[in-house]
């Protein structure tokens, strides 16, 4: 009876968590497609420069653009393009939306996951150093490691991971495994210092013993919550990263069209990067979620 | 104040005074040419040698040191004013409007950083004189940058409203925003500088990001991040060291504030 009253409340949170994302990603939406509508420069059309189309073109060109000027209609012909798999051209490229899209996401999805793996496994053996060593050289070691990386713009080190011919994921694993270890080494150092751990050592535990039932299920789910917020934090530096280092993903796309101020094709991307982050950040929650009741059994 | 901090202080003093004399310090101006020796190395003339188009490094290292440092805190202050105004109202007002502010701070800051400046940058015009490319991009930062604060904020200005002092200022029948004005703000003041001082080296990061993805400060102009852009064309360390000045003056400037904020980050 337990377990199924446990799947009917993680059902209905995950309904409602993919109804707020819905309703999330609509209004985020709306918010974009008037930033563009809004844009300078958004009514003009290059083409009504070329001297050789007549005064029929242009005007048949500006008649193209008038379900355009009504910010409303232009979201909803968006969204109904959406719904129908029509992401729209784009302006500098001059390709579908969605193609560009479809090209460019496994090398991201490469890219971004490989880093992150890095990532975790660096600040969680550099934490789990520290707090289980507890030498003040360990603590020395990783705060300092940790600052300089958090000292250096992601895009520098990408550019230094160009001249040294490194590959673009130890770029993004150096660019977030610092905000992982501060904050995981926290949490570690936190539940570690607790009393009842104290005391687990002083009758004799075993090291992988208290931290299996007595430091994780106190920092795991934080620990969890920062796994969705760490693929945020990753999909961000893929910018720099993929711009830099040549790679052609969604970092590189966003970049060509930022430069081009190719609005449709940066809005797509950004309603999609949104939607990747806030699925993580649910799933971890759900996650976080489904753990609890076993916990409290 | 130990020994560290003391440190960082002296360094960010010497800088932000280095950066401040710069039109003393400087041989030439940010944009004046030596055509006849462009690309020079490190000399008693060029201290950190001449750029692609002959310009002396070292003026543009202190000119545009002086841009990032002048107006990231300029951006950090209209960030931590937006965040006062979203996260603190909304937190006095409790109920509805702190949930509200609390989504709406979330969908913000689930939202990519680097995305929603590069998205947003590109919604102005990037073909503008260089001084107006300064304003737009830490006007952007200042605009986009509050999101964090105020989630902060709004907790803090909670706790205020059901604090005891509030509590009693309303029943002696003190409402509205002279309550805000008088008893919550005050209170919210250390909350509000320690905001102000993180968002600094935030923003001086994120120029230099926006700047070596060209979506920065415009030439002639010089920031840290057009100048760590001189960085892409570099094919080692060893060849042209004083090419690194500029990060390294970076890194020393980061780590400052770190050691100063350590404590401001674990208050906030």
């Amino acid at each position: 009876m337990s377990w199924k009253l446990s799947l009917w409340r993680t059902t209905q949170r995950l309904a409602r968590k993919l109804t707020v994302i819905a309703a999330l990603v609509l209004l985020g939406g709306l918010l974009s497609a008037t930033l563009v509508r809004m844009a300078p420069g958004f009514d003009s059309d290059e083409r009504e420069l070329d001297p050789s189309l007549s005064s029929e073109s242009v005007r048949a060109l500006r008649l193209s653009r008038a379900g355009e000027h009504n910010v409303f209609s232009f979201y909803m012909n968006y969204l109904r393009g959406a719904i129908h798999g029509d992401l729209g051209i784009s302006h500098a490229l001059g390709q579908p939306v969605k193609t560009l899209l479809r090209e460019r996401w496994p090398v991201t999805v490469r890219v971004v996951g490989v880093g992150l793996l890095l990532a975790w496994l660096l600040a969680l053996s550099l934490a789990f150093a520290t707090c289980l060593g507890r030498r003040p050289a360990y603590e020395i070691f990783g705060i300092t490691t940790s600052g300089a990386f958090l000292c250096i713009p992601a895009a520098v080190l990408a550019l230094l991971s160009v001249i040294l011919d490194a590959p673009g994921y130890l770029a993004i694993a150096l660019i977030v495994f610092p905000k992982i270890y501060r904050y995981s080494h926290n949490l570690l150092a936190k539940a570690y210092g607790l009393p009842h751990i104290t005391a687990a050592r002083a009758r004799g535990l075993s090291e992988v013993r208290i931290l299996a039932w007595h430091v994780l299920p106190v920092a795991g789910p934080q620990m969890i919550a920062l796994a969705g917020i760490s693929v945020s934090i990753a999909l961000g530096a893929s910018i720099p990263v993929e711009a830099l280092c040549g790679l052609p993903g969604i970092g590189q796309l966003a970049w060509q069209a930022a430069l081009s101020r190719d609005l449709p094709l940066l809005v797509n991307l950004t309603l999609l990067v949104t939607l990747v982050t806030l699925l993580a950040n649910s799933g971890a929650d759900v996650m976080i979620h489904m753990l609890r009741p076993r916990e409290e059994a | 104040m130990n020994a560290a901090r003391k440190l960082s202080c002296l360094v960010l003093l010497a800088v932000c005074a280095a950066a401040l004399a710069a039109n003393w310090l400087a041989p030439a101006g940010y944009a004046k040419q030596f055509r006849d020796v462009p690309n020079a190395p490190a000399s008693r003339q060029h201290l950190l040698g001449t750029d692609d188009i002959g310009r002396d490094r070292f003026a543009r290292v202190l000119y545009g040191t002086r841009i990032s440092l002048l107006l990231a805190p300029a951006a950090a202050l209209v960030s931590t004013a937006l965040a006062a105004l979203v996260g603190g109202l909304a937190g006095y007002m409790g109920g509805i409007w702190l949930q509200m502010a609390r989504g709406f701070t979330d969908l913000f800051l689930s939202l990519p950083w680097l995305f929603l400046l590069i998205t947003v940058r590109a919604l102005m015009p990037l073909n503008v004189s260089p001084l107006v490319s300064v304003l737009i991009t830490f006007l952007v930062l200042g605009l986009l940058g509050w999101a964090a604060s105020a989630r902060v904020l709004s907790t803090s200005a909670d706790a205020v409203r059901n604090s005891d002092f509030v509590l009693q200022a309303r029943a002696s029948g003190l409402h509205g925003p002279r309550l805000f004005l008088i008893h919550v703000l005050p209170n919210l003041k250390p909350v509000l500088y320690a905001q102000f001082w993180i968002s600094i080296p935030v923003f001086i990061l994120t120029e230099a990001n926006l700047g070596i993805l060209g979506l920065g400060v415009a030439e002639p102009l010089p920031s840290w991040g057009s100048l760590l852009r001189e960085l892409e064309g570099l094919i080692s360390f060893r060849e042209q060291p004083w090419r690194l000045v500029p990060l390294l003056l970076l890194v020393v400037v980061m780590t400052s504030f770190q050691l100063l904020l350590s404590n401001e980050e674990v208050t906030a």
